[in-house]
């Protein structure tokens, strides 16, 4: 019998940490090793299968943080510590973790963008990510969206954080916009070493990106994380295929001289 | 080698070679046609040679031999994941040139896409023996312009003429068999070297084409409808789904399904985001596909040039006008 790419593997769930109302990261327990920016196929039997990043990883377990959206992930939410469903993979390309080295590096995340870029600026925070500088920007729809608030606080005190939300509240005393006016906003120093990663819904990452090469950043240094419908993960669906390019085994990290050649 | 068998002859090859195989081909399915007392042609697994059509072309194609419409994937029990594991026999399939080259495209995704082969249609495929069957060529086809009219790709060639049937036998295993039931004879197969339709694949697409108006037309005819897709012999989209059954709900399965660029929910993600919303825009999709980011891919064009998805059009619409259309445009581009 030749090895089932399909068959996926149970992993127990060591803890589940609420980010917002509906956004909460389960820690499973897995020797899988996985890259930054790599995605799994989550499944429930009986309910269905679905893309997720990795939003974090370490000795012994990886996590998800999941949106409720949709059929599956409403399930997920269901499940308590203790409790098991099933993955395969990782798939996907990753962050070009070699590019970045003796970077300078920006992050640009809106909303959940900032879950595949967690573990990386972790690294960074753990001092095991040989970049020289690091500076995010994060934008959120409203305050009751931000995720991973601890993490945001703690990072703010090793390197700039910047967050930024659509719309604010009455205590919300941080700052309002979207994250292309953060871009804007930006004095950047050794353009030429710079480089760029965005991740975040559509829209966010075409007028993010857009900004970032007004601020003269090379498309080359400029790299974006794409989300599609996925049903295989594995070259077989269809369903991520843009012109000749397969999300999930090409991407989902294209850097953006690659990107804008990908016409939906 | 090749071989003449008396037609009750060769009745008597095939009831032969049934004990061995499963055999698919082109048959009639009374009434079942696309209009109203119209008969569907189409690929099924068949009993005796008398059932076999040979002068039609067959409304969906024999892909789905290999990559059924459903596919279970996995059976779940309350604390299994199981793969089925039916055995069955080998397959022989009847099919003219441009389908048995049809299954180059299944193969390059399936077995070469990726960093895996696909398990599942691996166990089919590697079962399956082509039988080819001349042709003359039918309506909307145009293999000769991609080189699809011709393949070596067979077991064996039979050309059913009057009272005889006209065999070529390349398979060594099968050789024995042939030469029990006929006489040697020289026999070549017989391909369509020129169709009623000619055309040309423009050699290089410029993404101007992506923002051009002649998709607005689509958008304007296309239905939607999918049927173009499900009678391609080379689409091959598929979604994952489970579902769970009614009489036991902690039991059920993971099944894979055909799934469609033309129909809407092919890029909608939980959440409600999705790309290619209007018809032309998908049309564009799946026209390109077939005629250019495939090949860019793999070297060689997806399309057959069968013609399948233009006879199935209830607009229609023509895979062949849209590809000239594409080649006027980017000779036109060329000239400025």
């Amino acid at each position: 019998m030749i090895r089932n790419p399909y068959m996926p593997q149970e992993a127990e769930i060591l803890k589940i940490f609420q980010e917002t109302d509906i956004d909460y990261t389960f820690r499973l327990k897995t020797d899988l090793k996985v890259k930054s920016g790599q995605f799994l196929e989550v499944s429930i039997p009986r309910i269905g299968e679905a893309p997720i990043s990795v939003s974090d990883f370490g000795d012994g377990y990886l996590d998800l943080t999941i949106r409720k959206v949709g059929r599956v992930t409403q399930a997920l939410h269901n499940l308590q510590p203790g409790d098991k469903f099933f993955i395969r993979g990782p798939y996907g390309n990753g962050f070009p973790i070699d590019k970045l080295k003796d970077r300078r590096l920006i992050v640009a995340a809106g909303g959940t963008g900032l879950a595949p870029v967690k573990s990386l600026i972790n690294q960074y925070y753990n001092d095991s990510l040989e970049i020289k500088s690091l500076q995010l920007l994060a934008g959120f729809k409203s305050p009751g969206d931000i995720l991973f608030s601890s993490e945001l606080e703690k990072w703010s005190k090793k390197f700039p954080v910047e967050i930024t939300v659509d719309r604010g509240s009455e205590n919300w005393k941080g700052r309002v916009g979207l994250v292309t006016k953060l871009v804007a906003d930006l004095d950047i120093s050794e353009v030429e070493n710079t480089m760029v990663i965005v991740v975040g819904p559509p829209l966010m990452m075409k007028f993010t990106t857009q900004e970032f090469v007004k601020k003269k950043i090379s498309i080359g240094n400029i790299y974006l994380s794409f989300e599609r419908k996925m049903s295989c993960g594995i070259g077989k669906c269809g369903h991520c295929k843009i012109d000749d390019t397969y999300v999930c085994l090409e991407g989902p990290v294209f850097e953006y001289s690659k990107a804008i050649q990908l016409l939906d | 080698m090749g071989y003449k068998i008396y037609r009750e002859k060769f009745a008597d090859l095939f009831h032969e070679l049934r004990a061995s195989y499963e055999i698919y081909a082109p048959i009639t399915k009374k009434d079942k046609g696309m209009y109203s007392d119209t008969d569907l042609i189409t690929y099924d697994k068949v009993e005796s040679f008398t059932e076999i059509v040979f002068d039609k072309k067959t409304f969906f194609s024999p892909k789905e031999i290999v990559f059924p419409i459903r596919q279970t994937l996995f059976y779940f029990t309350e604390d299994s994941v199981l793969e089925p594991t039916k055995l069955e026999k080998d397959i022989v399939i009847f099919a003219r040139a441009c389908d048995i080259n049809s299954f180059r495209s299944l193969d390059a995704i399936f077995l070469q896409n990726g960093p895996y082969e696909d398990p599942y249609y691996k166990k089919l495929r590697q079962r399956v023996k082509f039988i080819l069957l001349p042709c003359d060529g039918f309506e909307n086809c145009y293999c000769a312009c991609l080189g699809t009219n011709i393949t070596d790709n067979y077991s064996a060639y039979v050309d059913v003429r009057d009272d005889a049937v006209y065999c070529k036998v390349k398979d060594a295993y099968w050789k024995g068999l042939w030469s029990k039931y006929g006489e040697e004879s020289e026999v070549e197969p017989r391909y369509v070297s020129k169709n009623e339709n000619t055309l040309e694949i423009p050699q290089k697409i410029n993404n101007s084409i992506f923002e051009h108006q002649m998709w607005s037309e689509y958008t304007n005819r296309c239905t939607g409808c999918g049927r173009c897709t499900v009678v391609c012999p080379t689409c091959t989209c598929f979604t994952i789904q489970d579902i769970r059954y009614d009489d036991n709900s902690k039991c059920g399965e993971r099944r894979r399904v055909w799934a469609s660029c033309q129909i809407d929910g092919f890029t909608e993600m939980a959440g409600g985001h999705g790309y290619r919303h209007k018809q032309g825009e998908r049309t564009r999709f799946r026209v390109l596909h077939k005629i250019s980011d495939f090949k860019k891919r793999f070297g060689f064009q997806m399309c057959v040039g069968c013609g399948r998805c233009e006879d199935a059009c209830q607009e229609y619409i023509s895979l062949k006008n849209c590809i000239h259309k594409i080649s006027e445009i980017m000779a036109e581009e060329e000239k400025v």
